[in-house]
């Protein structure tokens, strides 16, 4: 079982909630992933749409909810928005998320850090969102994050595990559980980087806008629990050279 | 009198609660956090909080995200 700060989890696959096309979508596909941790965002009310409520549709009992700081440009923002998420009663658990740039949606490392230094402080667990860097998961690892969640590729591209280099070498140094986020495109992506040995997947944008979300968010859970299995069995080592499956003797016979 | 709420100037009644002007907006305080010129109202307050003059308020909730 997987443990994040004092919490265990059955699930390696943790879903993100954003861009789905209906609640009730949302609730199925919730319930297909197996996913015992979601992500939400904070947001202004529309005063003209008070009925767009997704709490109307999600159990806190049943879910650990992380909200994240999404669109949050620095330090301070993100701190902002977490304190407002504690208050709005989600408890301390928190997806730190800094990106400065619109376009690309890339973490910004250092107010990353920063962030994570103070909202250890005030008793959050906070699991940043990161680039695939080596060096920065580890400066966060020893200021206090939970976990750490370093980029497949930019969120919402799809692009499947393109930071697999970096990664491995995060999940080789990390004390820490390390949390594939961003960018899995396809269960196939999500089961390699769970190969590798994440300790789960946050995947979003995959399972929302797939044509059939109840259905991949079942295919991502059995793609992550494939991926983990495989990792836990151990993969052979790879060879440039072949290596028959079968017998090499014994083969006299057909030999004139 | 009037305040600012989201962006939008609304008038309210004098002696307006937080937790009224919320219902009156047909929203759940229970899904609602509150900040109010600048400082994040606990839920425990908000039946008893009263809306001044001018106050800037932002109601803010969860939404779907990643």
């Amino acid at each position: 079982m997987l443990k994040i700060a004092d919490r265990t989890f059955r699930s390696r696959l943790f879903l993100g909630t954003g861009k789905f096309s209906s609640a009730e979508t949302l609730k199925k596909t919730i319930e297909a992933s197996g996913s015992e941790m979601i992500t939400v965002a904070l947001r202004r009310v529309d005063l003209n749409d008070p009925s767009d409520d997704i709490m109307n549709v999600l159990d806190r009992e049943k879910y650990l909810f992380l909200p994240n700081t999404s669109g949050a440009r620095d330090a301070r923002e993100a701190i902002r928005l977490a304190r407002l998420a504690r208050a709005a009663g989600s408890g301390d658990w928190l997806k730190l998320e800094v990106t400065p740039d619109p376009r690309t949606l890339l973490p910004d490392p250092i107010e990353t850090l920063k962030a994570t230094e103070e909202l250890v402080k005030d008793g959050f667990i906070v699991l940043p969102y990161i680039n695939a860097d080596p060096v920065l998961a580890l400066r966060l690892q020893d200021a206090g994050a939970a976990a750490v969640m370093p980029l497949g590729a930019p969120i919402g591209t799809n692009l499947g595990l393109i930071t697999r280099f970096q990664v491995e070498i995060i999940i080789d140094q990390a004390r820490v559980p390390v949390i594939v986020d961003a960018g899995l495109g396809a269960p196939s992506d999500a089961a390699l980087a769970m190969e590798i040995g994440a300790d789960a997947v946050l995947v979003n944008t995959a399972i929302s806008v797939a044509g059939d979300p109840v259905k991949m968010a079942a295919a991502f859970a059995r793609a992550v629990e494939a991926g983990r299995w495989a990792y836990e069995a151990g993969l052979g080592k790879k060879s440039s050279e072949a290596s028959a499956s079968s017998p090499t003797t014994g083969l006299d016979f057909i030999k004139s | 009198m009037k305040i600012t709420c989201n962006g939008e100037t609304k008038e309210i009644t004098p002696n307006t609660t937080l937790i009224s002007f919320i219902r009156d907006m047909n929203l759940n305080p229970d899904t609602v956090v509150a900040e109010c010129d600048g400082r994040i109202v606990k839920r425990e307050e908000y039946d008893n909080m009263f809306l001044s003059e001018e106050n800037v308020l932002e109601l803010i909730r969860f939404v779907g995200g990643g």
